[in-house]
C-alpha cells in the first residue's frame, strides 16, 4: 500500500532580511546611509537553506538538532505561520500546531477563559469547544485552578494546558515544539500515551525534541538538522545513533 | 459552517479584549459611559462656560457627535496595538489575522451602543424625542462607519509593525483630525471659503450625519454617499496593504 505524503517540502529555504540598521533610528540610518543601504540588502540571516522531505499520512516524524539549528523555522513553515522564501510547501489537512509553551493564550485570562480562545484560534467554533471543555479540564488536571489567571501557572501548568487543548481538536496533522519537558513524569506518560494512540488512529505527528530516548519511543522517521541543512533523513535506527555520537564529541 | 466559526472567531477575541481590558478595574464596564461623558464635560466646560459659543443645547449638540468619534478615534489609534500586542498568538498559530482588527473595532462599538442610553437620557431632558428614521439610519451609519474603521484600522495595525513611528504619528494626525471635524462646533461657524475643503475630510460627512440623525432624525444623502466612497476606498487599500505584509507578521513580531 503506497500512502500519500501529507507534508511535502521541496528546495524550501527560508531567509530573515536583518532589520537592525533601520531599528537605529531614522539619525543612524541616514549618517551612514550608503553603508546602511548596502547591509539592509545584503545582510541576511539564513535559517533554513534547500530542505526536501516528504512526511507521509500516519508517519511520526522527529527533527533533531542542536539549538539554533533551525527545528522551529520548520515548525513555524508546517504550521503556516511563516511562509518559505524560497522553494515549495504542501500541506495536506488539518494542522494542529503545539509550537510553544503558552503560545496562543493570554496571561490575563483564567484558564477557562483561555481554553476557549485557544480552542477557537485553532480553528474549533464554540460549540466544539464546549463540548469537550469538560475532557480538557480533566486530562490537563488542573481543575482548581481553572479559573484563576494564567499568569499565576507554572510553566508545567501552562504546558499541560495547552496540550490538553490541542489533543481534544481531533488533529489531523500534529506539530509539537519540545514542550512535554517541563511536564512532570506522570504527565508527560499520559501525554506519551495519547501519542501512541494517535498513533494507532493513523494521525500524522511531527515532533521536535531534544530527548532521545521520547524520539526513539515512538518516532518512525527521523530528520537530522545541522547549520540550517539536512544532515541525514532516515529511520530512528539509522539516524539517532550518528547523532548522538557527534554529541559526544 | 465556515461562516459559524469565522462568527465565533470575532466573538471570542472581541470577549477576550473586553475582558482584558475591564479586569482588576473596580467600575468594569461603567467606563464606557464614564468615560465619553467626563470628555464631553471637559469639551463642555471649555466652549460653553469658558468661551461661551453660541449653540442651543450645547451638551446633547457635542454628544451627538463626540460618541461616534469617540469609537472611530479609539479603534484607529488602539488599531497601532492590535498585532503588537497579539504577538504571542500570531506568532504560534495560523489563523485570520485581520479578525484581531475587527476584534478590536466590535469593541469600542459596543462602547459606543453602551452610550447611546446616556444621549437618550440627555435628549429627554432637553425635550427632543427619538425619530423613527433611527431603525434604519443607525444601521447605515453604523455599517458606513465600520467599513472606514477597518480600512484605516487594517493599514495602522500592518504598518506598524515595519515603521513603529506611526504609532505616533498616528495620534497626532487623529488629534488633527478630530479639530478639522464639525464635532464642538457647527459646520456652518467655518469660514466660508474654507467650507468646501469638508469633503475632503474623509470622516466629516460622516460625523455631521450622525448628529442630523440623532437630533433632527435625517440623514443627508451627498454626506451619506461621500462618506460611503472614503469608506470603501480605505477598506480597498486597507485590504491591498495586509495582503500583501500579512505573511510577514510573525517574523517582524
Amino acid at each position: 500500500m503506497t500512502k500519500k505524503s501529507v507534508i511535502l517540502l521541496e528546495n524550501v529555504s527560508k531567509t530573515y532580511p536583518l532589520y537592525h540598521h533601520i531599528q537605529g533610528g531614522l539619525k543612524n540610518f541616514l549618517l551612514r546611509l550608503p553603508k546602511a543601504l548596502k547591509s539592509t540588502i545584503e545582510t541576511k540571516f539564513e535559517a533554513l537553506s534547500n530542505i526536501s522531505l516528504s512526511i507521509q499520512q500516519g508517519e511520526t516524524f522527529g527533527i533533531i538538532g542542536k539549538n539554533g539549528a533551525g527545528k522551529s523555522t520548520m515548525l513555524g513553515l508546517m504550521a503556516g505561520v511563516l511562509k518559505p522564501t524560497s522553494g515549495r510547501l504542501m500541506i495536506d489537512g488539518r494542522i494542529s500546531p503545539l509550537l510553544e509553551l503558552g503560545g496562543g493564550f493570554h496571561l490575563e485570562l483564567s484558564g477557562m477563559e483561555n481554553i476557549m480562545l485557544n480552542g477557537v484560534l485553532l480553528g474549533m467554533t464554540r460549540a466544539e469547544v464546549k463540548k469537550r471543555i469538560g475532557e480538557i479540564i480533566e486530562f490537563s488536571g488542573l481543575s482548581d485552578f481553572i479559573d484563576q489567571p494564567i499568569r499565576t501557572y507554572s510553566s508545567g501548568m501552562l504546558a499541560r494546558l495547552g496540550f490538553s487543548v490541542i489533543v481534544h481538536l481531533d488533529p489531523e496533522i500534529f506539530l509539537i515544539d519540545e514542550i512535554l519537558g517541563v511536564g512532570d513524569m506522570s504527565f508527560q506518560k499520559k501525554c506519551l500515551e495519547k501519542m501512541m494512540g494517535f498513533k494507532t488512529k493513523g494521525v500524522t505527528m511531527v515532533f521536535v525534541s531534544h530527548s532521545i530516548s521520547e524520539i526513539e519511543k515512538i518516532c518512525d522517521r527521523v530528520c537530522w538538522i545541522e547549520n540550517h541543512c539536512v544532515k541525514m533523513i532516515g529511520s530512528v535506527s539509522e539516524v539517532v545513533p550518528a547523532y548522538s555520537a557527534t554529541m559526544n564529541d | 459552517m465556515r461562516l459559524t466559526y469565522y462568527r465565533d472567531l470575532i466573538l471570542v477575541l472581541t470577549q477576550k479584549e473586553m475582558q482584558v481590558r475591564y479586569k482588576n478595574t473596580f467600575l468594569g464596564y461603567l467606563w464606557s459611559v464614564a468615560q465619553p461623558l467626563a470628555l464631553a464635560f471637559v469639551f463642555f466646560v471649555a466652549f460653553k462656560v469658558v468661551m461661551r459659543i453660541n449653540v442651543p443645547n450645547y451638551t446633547l449638540f457635542l454628544i451627538t457627535a463626540l460618541f461616534p468619534w469617540q469609537w472611530f478615534s479609539n479603534s484607529v489609534t488602539s488599531a497601532n496595538g492590535v498585532f503588537i500586542g497579539n504577538a504571542s498568538i500570531i506568532k504560534k498559530i495560523n489563523f485570520p489575522r485581520y479578525s484581531l482588527v475587527i476584534a478590536n473595532i466590535c469593541q469600542d462599538s459596543i462602547h459606543f451602543f453602551l452610550a447611546i442610553p446616556a444621549l437618550l437620557i440627555f435628549m429627554l431632558y432637553y425635550r427632543i424625542w427619538p425619530h423613527w428614521s433611527w431603525f434604519y439610519g443607525i444601521p447605515v451609519l453604523f455599517v458606513i462607519q465600520f467599513i472606514t474603521t477597518f480600512g484605516l484600522s487594517l493599514i495602522v495595525a500592518s504598518l506598524n509593525l515595519f515603521f513603529r513611528d506611526l504609532e505616533r504619528l498616528t495620534s497626532i494626525f487623529v488629534m488633527l483630525l478630530f479639530y478639522c471635524t464639525p464635532i464642538i462646533y457647527p459646520a456652518d461657524m467655518i469660514p466660508e471659503k474654507f467650507r468646501c475643503f469638508l469633503n475632503f475630510n474623509p470622516v466629516a460627512p460622516l460625523m455631521v450625519n450622525w448628529r442630523n440623525l440623532f437630533l433632527e432624525g435625517h440623514m443627508d444623502v451627498f454626506y451619506m454617499l461621500i462618506s460611503l466612497l472614503y469608506g470603501l476606498g480605505f477598506m480597498s487599500l486597507g485590504v491591498f496593504i495586509y495582503k500583501k505584509l500579512s505573511y510577514r507578521f510573525a517574523e517582524v513580531l
